[in-house]
């Protein structure tokens, strides 16, 4: 007969090769601390995205269980982003009105804050010494993960370490994105979901929802038009900056 | 069925533009081809809006939870951002300040500058 230490043994074993622990432990982890978010009034410090992936994190070190195996249960949650972003264009045309009057803002403000946000947070990691390997991954950093990695590889950065880099910076623009916004003196959520969307993608995105339809709205539209052009522009941008 | 029937029509959207992408060799990835080409619908067949209205506002209504998977792949670059962390750190936190402030000014004074513009053409007539 097996001892119960050894059946546990067992049970886990079979359920690290299913798919079954990566997802349940998500979408478990992601409900607890969502209702901890809503019951804390959304206090900022408990943004479901940060206290989620740290969890999870410690719960992976602690069972010493790698990524790859979590991510063959997650995946099925990762795979949702796609659909997703296909839907963002219902918000958006419920903004029509409102976007056919701001067209032209919404365009310069885009390609504008794509430059500017890229020149900027290239020229302080170079300022501090980073190396130049680094310096490349960092300038994709504001675009949608599976774009920004594509772009890094194109221009010899880190596919992956820009996929890190642009997880943060959306996760810095989840908590400070509408502080900040404030302090600058912006009222109009239109304007705020654009900045949103250029500075912070999808992480922003999902913040600027909470805030109002309109802002998310045009942080999605702002999202998918910094992809664009990001991916054009940022070949030729590091050839001039590099 | 309506819900179904919406993912189904979303998942259609995204495949049309993976393929778009490939085929016409645009530096865009398909997902965000597909909301272009869903947007385009919407504007101009009316009856799309309700095929994907309830389908789109669930997946959208818990958007932060479809970023946790590929969050948690920061685990495997921290050996890699031991020595780093800090100028990094100062890069993405002040870079992403400036980006902020400067996308939504430049916003802001993009909108006064026009209306400056329609108030005076008004005036002008």
């Amino acid at each position: 007969m097996m001892s119960s230490d050894n059946q546990l043994a067992v049970i886990w074993v079979y359920l690290s090769t299913t798919p079954l622990i990566g997802l349940t432990l998500t979408l478990v982890v992601y409900s607890l601390t969502y209702q901890l978010y809503i019951r804390s009034q959304s206090s900022p410090l408990l943004n479901p995205v940060l206290v989620s992936i740290t969890v999870i994190i410690c719960v992976l070190l602690i069972t010493d269980t790698s990524y790859q195996t979590y991510f063959d249960g997650a995946q099925y949650i990762h795979f949702l982003l796609g659909p997703s972003t296909v839907a963002l264009a219902v918000p958006l045309y419920e903004q029509l009105p409102k976007l056919k009057r701001l067209w032209l803002p919404v365009l310069i403000s885009i390609v504008g804050g794509v430059f500017i946000g890229v020149i900027s947070a290239v020229l302080i990691a170079r300022g501090l010494g980073v190396s130049l390997e680094i310096q490349l991954s960092i300038a994709p950093k504001s675009v949608t993960a599976p774009v920004a990695m594509g772009i890094s590889e194109q221009i010899g950065g880190l596919p992956s370490l820009t996929a890190a880099f642009v997880v943060i910076t959306g996760i810095i623009g989840a908590l400070l994105g509408v502080h900040i916004l404030k302090l600058a003196g912006i009222k109009d959520d239109a304007v705020k979901g654009i900045a949103m969307g250029v500075s912070s993608h999808g992480i922003g995105t999902a913040r600027a929802f909470q805030m109002s339809q309109e802002m998310g709205a045009f942080s999605g539209l702002a999202m998918a038009l910094t992809a664009l052009t990001t991916a054009i522009a940022l070949p030729w941008l590091i050839q001039w900056l590099f | 069925m309506n819900f179904l029937n919406g993912l189904t029509l979303l998942l259609v959207y995204q495949l049309v533009g993976e393929v778009l992408s490939r085929l016409l060799q645009i530096p865009v990835p398909g997902p965000v081809l597909g909301m272009l080409l869903l947007f385009l619908s919407l504007f101009f067949f009316k009856k799309t809006k309700s095929a994907v209205d309830e389908s789109s506002s669930a997946i959208l209504s818990h958007l932060s939870l479809l970023f946790i998977p590929a969050g948690v792949g920061l685990m495997t670059h921290f050996s890699r951002l031991e020595q780093v962390w800090l100028p990094i750190s100062i890069a993405l936190i002040f870079g992403a300040i400036i980006s902020f402030v400067a996308t939504a000014w430049l916003m802001q004074l993009t909108i006064w500058l026009l209306n400056k513009k329609v108030a005076k053409g008004g005036n002008d007539e």
